[in-house]
């Protein structure tokens, strides 16, 4: 641990993990609140991408980044409802209504971005977290955008709210025995739209993070697949809000191992590592299901783990 | 009267609801260009212009249509078979791959020899991918949709790792690909069309995958493991092996998908090869509603729109993703008109007893 190259490396993805867990972390959570409920969103990636661009839109033309923070969760509520209202239409599938989502969300946000693509927003500040030490390194990694901390906060709330709040109950009962709701008089499809709203209300502040963060810009290329990519982390957080902050920070850490390596001269396998969540999350499913068990926590009504 | 006209047949549902659901789609649409400042009148006229009003254009949709047919069948089969797997990606670019790398290796060699082993291994390695997904099912009980679209993400790693690593061909500067496979080996355009093979091939799977699953005892046994698995167990049909065959199948025809684009198109596996065919193909099959003649007629329909998206650009300035504004507003009402199936013929009996 002597050679400064290695703890480079080290120092390079623990700043990565914190960086780029921050809109795995939101649209994790979403899709969580969304999963409760029973109901599978695979639209994220449109909404995360509609996110980046409404915030990054509002942040230029009103000069204040947090306006396009609520923006952007704005934009992605109004999608989430509309996904939510979409799937309580009898025999309507929701895996590929969230496929259709996905789709349009990335053709009207790449429409609608066209205008910004050069401008240049106001970024979101970022907190100095690593002022303590001396070392430049550890003081870059250690910037860390506030929304990072609210993510952390929300995370440590949602998992209070799951186990202790009314709130929570009904949304866990919709999710886990649509049945048993209906028969205590609670409107399952009602609670599932406002369900699929919420996740999309973080999923697009998620997506604000990707344009507004240091080094902030809004570009068709922006997302490399972290809102379908949040569906696998939830199943890998099993559904609880307090792994999805682990399994985002893992998530993070491991698409940051490639470039970390790459800037000690290890150039290959960088897709590999890339690609290590996927297999990490596909080895548990495989250790944990089998034919006559579903996954541990998974919402009962969820047309993925029946 | 007016009841008994009203009253539709399955088949006639199967054609109102979504032509109904897609000029729906057209008049939103036409009020979002209006709400820009455009004519939607224009718009109209330039779609069909860009995607069916010439043979130019024919040759653009037809082109595109290809591996959209071939995609979709990925999903359509194992549909068939009970099965939601969202993974033609995945096993679309790895079938292009082992077509680039067969291509290469036999370069040379005598063409139509090169491209059949080209097809065979696009169609196994795609098959035996989506394979995999069908046996985490089966033998493991992990859900087929999550597992196929974790295998598309590892997929796309592995191929971008093969491609820009140990596969790469070191002349491919800019742009990272394997090994040309020559041009001698490419596929050719249909005889009088100046589109490519593919499509012959799409339009020729879905007729022998629909003779199958439609006309054939092994087809017949599908279609039970996938309205009742429990009761086609408790009949002593091969559930594991009927699930397992339908996903070979349809991975199979997403590994051609990636062949044709390789042999017809680019010549070489590169990143042009993930331009979401996979994702398209999932809309196509639910749109056909599962039904593989329908996806020939649907594909050609998208592949126009998305034809049809440099007009738009050339002739009013709008941004290239505007045909992916009314893509996206067709699928979602497409997509939701579902709902209506059956209806149609209910409400006008109530009139009846009213």
């Amino acid at each position: 641990m002597n050679d400064p190259g290695w703890m480079g490396v080290l120092i390079a993805v623990l700043g990565g993990a914190l960086r780029v867990s921050t809109p795995f972390l939101f649209v994790s959570l979403g899709e969580c609140i969304t999963e409760k409920s029973g109901r599978i969103n695979l639209g994220l990636e449109g909404i995360l991408v509609m996110g980046a661009m409404a915030g990054y839109g509002i942040a230029y033309l009103s000069g204040n980044p947090w306006l396009g923070v609520l923006a952007a969760g704005g934009a992605g509520l109004l999608l989430g409802l509309l996904h939510g209202v979409i799937c309580n239409l009898q025999r309507v599938n929701d895996i590929a209504v969230g496929i259709g989502l996905m789709l349009f969300g990335l053709g009207f946000a790449f429409f609608l971005g066209k205008p910004f693509v050069q401008p240049k927003a106001p970024n979101l500040p970022s907190l100095p977290l690593g002022a303590w030490s001396d070392s430049p390194q550890i003081q870059a990694a250690l910037q860390v955008s506030p929304l990072f901390l609210i993510g952390l906060a929300l995370a440590l709330l949602l998992a209070w709210a799951f186990r202790h709040t009314r709130w929570g109950l009904v949304l866990r009962i919709v999710g886990d025995s649509a049945d048993a709701a209906r028969a205590m008089g609670y409107r399952v499809d009602l609670v599932r739209t406002l369900a699929t709203g919420a996740g999309g209300f973080l999923a697009g502040v998620g997506g604000s993070f990707l344009s507004l963060h240091y080094p902030g810009s809004w570009s068709e290329g922006l997302s490399s697949g972290q809102g379908l990519m949040a569906v696998a982390l939830v199943i890998f957080a099993r559904w609880n809000p307090v792994h999805c902050f682990y399994a985002a920070l893992l998530f993070g850490g491991a698409s940051s191992l490639g470039p970390a390596l790459q800037s000690v001269g290890i150039t290959s396998g960088y897709y590999l590592f890339n690609a290590a969540p996927y297999v990490l999350t596909l080895a548990i499913m495989m250790t944990t299901c089998s034919p006559r068990r579903t996954l541990a926590g998974a919402p009962g009504e969820l047309s993925i783990v029946r | 009267m007016a009841a008994s006209r009203l009253r539709m047949s399955p088949g006639l549902e199967a054609l109102v609801i979504p032509t109904g659901a897609l000029a729906a789609a057209l008049v939103l649409f036409g009020v979002f260009v209006l709400l820009l400042g455009h004519s939607p009148i224009e718009v109209y006229r330039l779609i069909w212009e860009g995607g069916f009003a010439s043979s130019f254009a024919w040759q653009n949709t037809l082109s595109r249509a290809a591996p959209l047919i071939l995609a979709a069948l990925c999903v359509a089969l194992p549909a068939r078979a009970g099965l939601m797997v969202i993974g033609g990606e995945g096993a679309l670019v790895l079938g292009g791959l082992s077509a680039a790398v067969i291509g290469h290796a036999m370069a040379g060699l005598w063409p139509l020899g090169v491209q059949l082993a080209m097809a065979a291994g696009a169609v196994v390695m795609g098959g035996l991918w989506v394979m995999a997904a069908g046996a985490l099912r089966q033998y493991r009980g992990i859900n087929e949709t999550l597992s196929s679209l974790l295998l598309t993400y590892i997929a796309i790693a592995l191929f971008n790792h093969l491609v820009e690593g140990p596969l790469r061909d070191p002349a491919s500067l800019n742009k990272p690909s394997t090994a040309p496979i020559g041009e001698a080996s490419m596929i050719g355009t249909l005889p009088g069309m100046d589109v490519h093979w593919g499509l012959a091939f799409g339009v020729v799977c879905c007729l022998a995958l629909h003779l199958l699953v439609e006309r054939t005892p092994w087809g017949f046994a599908l279609r039970i493991v996938g309205g009742n698995a429990r009761a086609a167990r408790l009949a002593g049909l091969p559930v594991a092996r009927l699930m397992l065959a339908a996903c070979f199948l349809g991975g199979g025809a997403a590994g051609l998908a990636g062949m044709v684009e390789v042999a017809a198109v680019h010549g070489s596996a590169n990143a042009s090869l993930m331009a979401g065919y996979g994702y398209a193909g999932i809309l196509v099959a639910f749109i056909a509603r599962q039904n593989a003649l329908a996806i020939v007629p649907v594909s050609i329909l998208l592949g126009g729109l998305a034809a049809s998206g440099g007009m738009l650009q050339r002739r009013l300035d709008l941004p290239d993703a505007t045909v992916l504004v009314l893509q996206g507003m067709a699928f979602l009402l497409i997509l939701a008109s579902e709902t209506l199936y059956g209806r149609l013929r209910a409400r006008p009996r109530a009139e009846a007893t009213a």
